[in-house]
């Protein structure tokens, strides 16, 4: 039996029909159709899910989408405003921060709810913010060099 | 070669903007109208006839479109080594026998994933299970089970290389040591697991978007199974979310989607499971190795016998170029003057083993640049110093095998060497380990059997004089992309952001071999390079007669500006140029093309890289636990096209083989792989990843685009020979079977204790 899920993404309002078994990262992609968050494991273990649900950051393929209900979720196609990349975006780019891309849209929200949750990570704090995020491609240290880099303000906000 | 204007600077990717904003269209996002999805049902058993499968419980539950077998195909075996028949082995949808746990036997289409799902449990399939062999050791014994009719022994295939006398100089040599190893089994663990989208149509053509390597591969080997003309088959590769050796075959998800749309006319999308991914998918290729080193007292080495045996799993795959590579680079990077290989390919009832990034030759450095550690111990010399009195150099010939040009071997050492001094005297249980290395720029194999050369390109430029580039390239990731139009722009003398590359795409660009081997930046960067240059060529004939220049001065384009290259003052705009010489050919655009295929360049590979790696690890000598701590890599790739690539694929690969060393194993009972989630399958994870410094070595590799060369897998190749070495010196004790994981250190240091 479907119910009903009422949720912002990016700003914007939804309200669906789900089942009860549907995970947030299913309503995501398939029914509000932002394909920018991934699935890489469905087990939470990879982090290509990673979205901010109410600021935190979580892994979407482990909250059941009903468990969302009346929560506001930011998903990567939410980070830029407009035509304008947020500072982290800007970094990866200059960094070299991905390579694949398919682990991106979950490394970007896992880093820009590290510094939501805490603008001045230290090194090793940063390393434990993508802890739960696999790369295959970059070794991490690209990211690591990218998130730093905002941190000392070398990106400022986009307005 | 400080003038070029776009080779060798810090750029985004050009793709980067659409990785970085979560809009880039995977195979994994392909959505299309009337589409449904299917499953694959897998053979719980290593080793099985297939009695009966009967599919009409599944084909009545409700949503459930169209359920296919083995009989449902033509029959037909494939396989990459096509100029063999008997090496294609592989016939995808098993029909009278399954041969590891995870080959595929039905496949289904359905209205959703789940619906589909469920109909996988509602067919049944009667098997008669068959004794099953696991380790190759026993699978090449008298009385083993057969895995494949007429292959006696379950000996897939054997290689053998050899040059100088061996046995004659074993008897000069002053000192010999002979030691095993075995190495371990690696999961590609690609992000975007292996995917397709295929679409029949009424026409009778089949378009398949799919996450590859090649799509050249993919469509010629749909070709081979479907019956069909190569040319009624479109295979789209667009963002590919990692291949590293796994996606250049035709796999389950490729083959079920393709038979199903078949079957119905409606696009079907097949996602394998990361639980498929691990345990039907390919896999690299373990090995046991045999080494027998011979030496004079000053340590020159004078004789190397190897002899391999490697765990094929069920079907060839890759796996015999990797036990050819193998046994080609367990000769690297050392002048041996007398050399012999002999390797052998067991059956197994275990997954296919075959490509993954460094293509046996991780394997052969790990055992190589163990045993060469352990013979300079042997001997009193420096670990560097036997590297250099052994260390290939350029020009030089490997016998009857290859050719080196470029080689900065012996720089590379000469940098480690200042590292390690810089470093100095370690605290206890430090300890640092070097080993060196090469790898292929591409191959030179025709195992596929391609009438088309192995690379070619069309580059055309518009009226607007922007180029477009057209490569059967794959960008995985790797950003061979960016790489290409970075060539292409240099050698047109335009700007990047001038440049759009559509890649992969068999519907419209030319065939090119695709992303393996560490071939695109050589050989598709050697194409796309031409085909510019025939460009060029043509705006330059335009642009002399329009400027009147004097035949004696030549003319050349740099940043938008069409010159004369001694008065650089005098010239045009480019863009002027491109339009007066579309208008002189009645409208045409400019349009290039480029190919490459290597020729009179030995047996292996047009070009080698190669480096020297130093992994500094600590040991806390009470649990066997270490700690990966720094990783400093002398490499030098020719020239340098995309410096920003470069440090992402040293970087990428240390994460991918410190993991080989470090932890990443894939544990089987009875052929049933233990470990196949992320959760369990251990990864280097941001916490665990050392750091990582880069010491560049300029060389020139006269083959290459601009100089260029490798600089993708060679990198997997050196860092668990390091991290062994590095064990030995930190703590003495020494692992011969990878990955070296904390019990194995726990229990060496017990045993060592009691000596």
């Amino acid at each position: 039996m479907k119910k009903e899920l009422k949720l912002k993404v990016n700003g914007q309002p939804y309200e669906l029909f789900v089942k009860p078994k549907t995970l947030l990262v299913e309503v995501l992609r398939d029914l509000v159709g932002l394909t920018g968050t991934k699935r890489g494991c469905s087990s939470s273990s990879c982090g290509a899910c990673t979205v901010m649900l109410n600021g935190m950051s979580v892994k979407s393929c482990s909250v059941l989408a009903l468990q969302a209900n009346g929560a506001e979720v930011v998903t990567v196609e939410g980070l830029a405003k407009g035509n304008e990349l947020s500072p982290l975006q800007r970094a990866f780019l200059d960094h070299g921060s991905y390579q694949c891309g398919f682990c991106t849209p979950g490394m970007l929200m896992s880093t820009t709810a590290l510094l939501t949750e805490n603008p001045k990570p230290t090194k090793l704090e940063i390393k434990e913010g993508i802890d739960g995020n696999i790369c295959r491609c970059t070794g991490y240290n690209s990211i690591v060099r990218a998130v730093t880099a905002v941190v000392k303000g070398e990106y400022k906000e986009a307005k | 070669m400080s003038d070029y204007s776009v080779i060798g600077k810090r750029v985004h990717n050009i793709d980067g903007t659409e990785k970085v904003t979560g809009s880039a269209k995977y195979t994994f996002d392909v959505v299309l109208p009337n589409m449904l999805y299917g499953k694959v049902l897998r053979s719980p058993h290593p080793h099985a006839k297939i009695l009966k499968i009967d599919t009409r419980r599944a084909k009545r539950l409700v949503g459930v479109k169209a359920v296919v077998t083995g009989k449902d195909t033509l029959g037909r075996k494939h396989g990459i080594w096509r100029r063999f028949p008997e090496l294609c082995d592989e016939e995808i949808l098993c029909r009278a026998k399954a041969r590891y746990i995870g080959d595929a036997v039905a496949a289904v289409a359905a209205i959703d994933e789940d619906t589909a799902e469920e109909a996988l449990d509602l067919i049944e399939v009667e098997y008669e299970p068959l004794p099953a062999v696991f380790d190759p050791m026993d699978a090449i014994k008298e009385g083993a089970p057969q895995i494949h009719e007429g292959v006696e022994l379950n000996i897939n295939v054997n290689r053998h290389i050899e040059w100088g006398d061996v046995d004659e100089a074993f008897e000069k040599c002053d000192y010999i040591r002979e030691d095993k190893f075995k190495c371990s089994s690696q999961a590609h663990v690609c992000m975007e697991t292996h995917d397709a989208v295929a679409s029949f149509g009424y026409n009778g053509k089949l378009e398949v978007w799919t996450s590859t390597q090649s799509s050249y591969y993919i469509q010629r080997l749909y070709a081979d199974m479907l019956d069909m003309n190569e040319s009624d088959i479109r295979v789209i590769n667009r963002h590919t979310g990692g291949g590293f050796g796994s996606k250049f075959e035709l796999d389950s998800a490729q083959f079920c989607a393709a038979i199903l749309s078949q079957k119905l006319c409606q696009p079907v999308k097949i996602v394998l499971t990361r639980e498929e991914e691990f345990t039907a998918t390919k896999r690299r290729t373990p090995m046991y190795y045999f080494l027998k080193l011979g030496a004079k007292k000053d340590g020159t080495m004078l004789a190397k016998e190897v002899r391999v045996i490697t765990e094929g799993g069920a079907y060839t795959a890759m796996g015999a170029t990797a036990l050819y590579l193998t046994g080609f680079f367990s000769s690297f990077p050392y002048k041996y003057p007398n050399y012999r290989y002999d390797g052998y390919r067991a059956y197994t009832n275990t997954a296919p083993t075959s490509a993954m990034r460094g293509f046996g030759a991780p394997q052969s450095t790990f055992v190589g640049e163990s045993q060469i550690d352990m013979m300079a111990e042997d001997l009193g010399i420096d670990p560097v110093e036997i590297r250099r009195k052994n260390g290939m150099t350029p020009d030089y010939e490997v016998p009857g095998q290859a050719f080196i040009q470029s080689c900065g071997l012996h720089q590379c050492l000469d940098k480690i060497d200042e590292h390690l001094k810089k470093r100095g005297k370690l605290p206890p249980n430090h300890g640092i380990g070097i080993a060196s290395y090469g790898f292929m720029s591409g191959g030179i194999f025709n195992w596929f059997n391609t009438p088309y050369a192995f690379s070619a390109a069309v580059v055309r430029i518009n009226i607007d004089g922007k180029v477009d580039v057209y490569t059967g390239a794959c960008d995985i990731g790797q950003g061979s992309n960016t790489t290409l139009a970075m060539i292409c722009a240099e050698e047109l003398g335009v700007r990047l952001e001038d440049i759009r590359v559509f890649s992969g795409d068999t519907g419209i660009c030319p065939p090119d071999l695709g992303a393996w081997g560490s071939r695109q930046t050589l050989m598709s960067g050697n194409a796309v390079k031409r085909a510019a240059a025939e460009c060029k060529q043509q705006l330059l004939e335009f642009a002399g007669a329009k400027m009147g220049v004097n035949i004696v001065y030549d003319l050349d384009i740099k940043d938008r500006w069409v010159h004369l290259v001694d008065r650089p003052e005098r010239g045009v705009s480019y863009f002027d140029i491109v339009k007066g010489a579309i208008r002189g050919k009645d409208g045409n655009a400019i349009m290039g093309r480029g190919y490459y295929t290597p020729h009179r360049k030995g047996m292996i590979s047009p070009a080698y890289s190669f480096g020297v790696q130093a992994a500094e690890v600590a040991v806390d000598v009470e649990t066997g636990r270490y700690k990966l701590l720094n990783v400093t890599t002398a490499h030098e790739s020719g020239t340098v096209i995309n410096p920003v690539g470069i440090e992402g694929q040293l970087e990428g690969a240390i994460m991918m083989a410190g993991g080989y060393g470090f932890c990443e194993d894939q544990p089987m009972d009875d052929g049933k792989i233990l470990n196949p989630s992320i959760a369990d399958y251990k990864l280097i994870r941001s916490l665990d990843m050392p750091e990582t410094e880069i010491l560049e070595i300029d060389t020139y590799e006269p083959e290459g685009p601009f100089g260029a060369k490798e600089a993708g897998e060679g990198l997997t190749n050196p860092t668990a020979g390091a991290i062994g070495n590095a064990i030995y010196k930190a703590v003495g004790v020494r692992i011969n079977d990878l990955p070296i994981t904390p019990e194995k250190v726990l229990k060496a240091l017990k045993e060592k204790e009691k000596q």
